[in-house]
């Protein structure tokens, strides 16, 4: 099992009341649309050192209590996410951990002008990280297509060539050209590439998209789900392993992985109460936002065309993130002490069958001291307990059992 | 959703372009007048377009790619100006070596590439709230940032004449056809946003007469647009109109006499 620690980074010290447009959460508490169009001039840059420095200092516990790694993600415009360019926070943990693995999940491809820089940055990461670089790819997001003011259009076409030549820059020698559909360079060439061969490994999250399950399998790409229920993981493996049969081998726990938002404290009480702060945003993790910037025209594949009209028309609601309740039965949302946590993710982990977890352990308002907290229990009790049980029961990951990096390796 | 034709009727016709079909509506008699929709398409043969075709025969076509026609078939199309050169196909498959053209908005665009692709065939032209130009003052509204039909209701200063072309609460359909639209404009025009750099410099090579007509209220595209693209074009006028964006909607036959007026 490949157990990492995730936060979304959140800028939790913005102030709320500003924003006008509302969405109820309860408790007579109300959040403001904040993606893409929520004015920066809100964004204190004295809470944003302190914030970031504290986000540094809870990663550097992470290392030393006992993950395997520490997964980072990009998000634009918004303060839900405080890392808009992944590669940032990438770089530093490269220089200040030692062990923990640097899983990117993942790095926008379509969204940069060159995935030639994109193979670059990379490269270096893993260089300076001694190997320890893991470097999942994404689509990006609507809001991140805006902002970048990339065509949300060609999104899924420009991941894919983006892909290839990210591959194909680390290893295959330069100089050669390219002349692709939407990326061309005279001359490819950097010098800087991966240490580790044939290159980094490589995993896709995802929401449960067709066609992003069917080309990581083809791949052989691990694919995590996104904070996924039990129900949506079971259509993804099966899915899975249907394009996994295609290109010729059996899919396993190390293919697949969740995101779980996951906080443990040392009383209950305490841990019930940090957990409600995942619903910070109304539990949308990718934000509050409008369904025009969220999936804009061309972007989503074209059977949820319907109903994306229908939504962004206002004619029907979109998609609601569930509830706490809905959250705690499904088992995509967890807290509790040690014991109690060591129990449920050991229940998780048997009925997804995985290889790979990422542990949300920390968002919202959840305070430095607390954060910390759930850090260290989780590394120095929690880990240790249910990899005990994830070696006895083969629940391996792509680490353990030295999968191949990609199909093209079988 | 459709204005009921009042004089004029139109018939609806297919013909091949490049290969590919595209459709178009027909009607009245006269000289040739191609008649070219905003971005968000149009809602059929209008006051407008009868009132024209009293003096004209008059081709409203559905761009490829857009909302009418088949739009897999256009999706190689990248540009508005290659889409301009689609419609130099249409007008030989037309049979029409000379033509006169109206285009609304983004259509008044359109019709600005296609006359900078061939000088001698475009005998008298109209723009109507024309983007293509970067705007020197005021940008042009981004329908990206909103829903399709916040985006139609844009263009309208008066609000009942969109609900008496649209209806209170446009029916599924005409959210489709508007995401289709919507995509295609995706595809053409996402960056820049509705203009072309180098179109001003183009234009000083097209001397056909033209009226660049801008509608006072126009919320989408700012009237200094028009003014570029009448100081551009250097056989250009401007009027105004007291109207928003769907100038054919709101003041048909206002928009319809400075046409004839200008055209005939």
């Amino acid at each position: 099992m490949h157990f990492m620690y995730f936060t979304e980074q959140p800028m939790n010290a913005y102030p709320e009341d500003k924003v006008d447009e509302r969405v109820s959460i309860g408790g007579g508490r109300s959040l403001g649309v904040t993606a893409l169009m929520f004015s920066n001039k809100y964004f204190d840059p004295v809470e944003g050192s302190r914030l970031y420095n504290e986000r540094l200092e809870e990663y550097r516990l992470v290392d030393e209590v006992g993950f395997d790694g520490i997964m980072l993600n990009e998000h634009h415009t918004a303060p839900f996410c405080m890392s808009p360019r992944i590669m940032i926070f990438a770089s530093i943990l490269a220089a200040m951990t030692e062990r923990v693995k640097i899983v990117l999940l993942g790095y926008p491809l379509p969204i940069t002008e060159s995935p030639v820089h994109a193979a670059e940055e990379l490269a270096i990461v893993d260089m300076i990280s001694k190997g320890r670089l893991v470097s999942g790819l994404v689509r990006g997001g609507g809001v991140e297509n805006i902002q970048a003011n990339v065509n949300p259009l060609h999104n899924r076409d420009r991941f894919e060539e983006a892909h290839d030549l990210l591959i194909k820059t680390w290893t295959e020698p330069g100089p050669f050209r390219w002349e692709g559909r939407h990326y061309q360079f005279r001359v490819v060439n950097p010098w800087a590439v991966p240490l580790q061969k044939p290159h980094p490994r490589i995993f896709i999250p995802g929401i449960s998209s067709r066609e992003t399950v069917t080309w990581a399998a083809k791949h052989r790409y691990p694919y995590i789900g996104l904070n996924t229920n039990y129900e949506t993981n079971r259509k993804i493996r099966a899915l899975y392993a249907e394009g996994a049969r295609e290109v010729g081998y059996e899919p396993g726990p190390e293919n697949f992985g969740v995101l779980l938002q996951c906080h443990v404290a040392e009383t209950e009480e305490k841990a019930y109460q940090n957990a409600q702060e995942f619903l910070w945003m109304a539990g949308e993790f990718t934000g509050l936002t409008h369904p025009v910037w969220g999936t804009p025209s061309g972007y989503s594949s074209p059977g949820n065309r319907d109903p994306l009209i229908q939504v962004a028309a206002g004619r029907r609601p979109g998609p609601k993130p569930p509830p706490l309740e809905q959250r705690l039965k499904d088992r995509t949302l967890l807290y509790g002490t040690p014991d109690q946590m060591i129990e449920q993710l050991k229940e998780v982990i048997q009925r997804n069958e995985l290889g790979i977890l990422c542990l949300w352990g920390n968002d919202g308002r959840v305070n430095h001291e607390d954060s910390k907290t759930c850090i260290r229990l989780m590394g120095q009790e929690v880990i240790p307990a249910v990899r005990e049980f994830c070696d006895r029961e083969g629940y391996n990951s792509p680490f353990d059992v030295d999968a191949p990096v990609s199909a093209a390796y079988n | 959703m459709t204005t009921p034709a009042t004089t004029t009727p139109a018939v609806e016709r297919e013909i091949e372009v490049l290969g590919r079909a595209m459709r178009l509506l027909e009607g009245g008699q006269g000289d040739p007048l191609l008649v070219l929709h905003r971005d968000n398409g149009h809602p059929g043969w209008g006051r407008f377009e009868s009132l024209l075709a009293e003096r004209f025969t008059v081709y409203l076509p559905s761009h490829p790619g857009f909302h009418g026609s088949d739009a897999a078939a256009w999706n190689w199309l990248e540009s508005v100006r290659d889409v301009a050169g689609v419609y130099q196909d249409a007008l030989s498959a037309l049979g029409l070596a000379s033509v006169r053209v109206v285009g609304h908005g983004f259509g008044g665009w359109l019709t600005a590439e296609m006359a900078t692709l061939d000088h001698g065939r475009f005998d008298s032209l109209v723009l109507v709230n024309p983007m293509g130009i970067l705007p020197t003052e005021g940008e042009i509204f981004d329908q990206f940032l909103v829903n399709s039909e916040t985006y139609a209701k844009q263009m309208f200063s008066d609000p009942a004449v969109f609900e008496a072309v649209y209806g209170a609460e446009p029916p599924f359909e005409q959210l489709e056809a508007w995401e289709t639209d919507r995509e295609m404009s995706t595809r053409i025009a996402w960056r820049p946003y509705m203009y072309n750099r180098a179109l001003p410099g183009l234009l000083a090579g097209v001397d056909a007469p033209a009226l660049v007509v801008a509608g006072t209220e126009d919320a989408v595209v700012p009237n200094a647009c028009a003014r570029s693209f009448a100081d551009a074009l250097p056989n250009a006028r401007l009027e105004t109109l007291p109207a928003g964006h769907a100038l054919d909607l709101e003041r048909p036959a206002e928009l319809a006499e400075l046409c004839i007026g200008h055209l005939a």
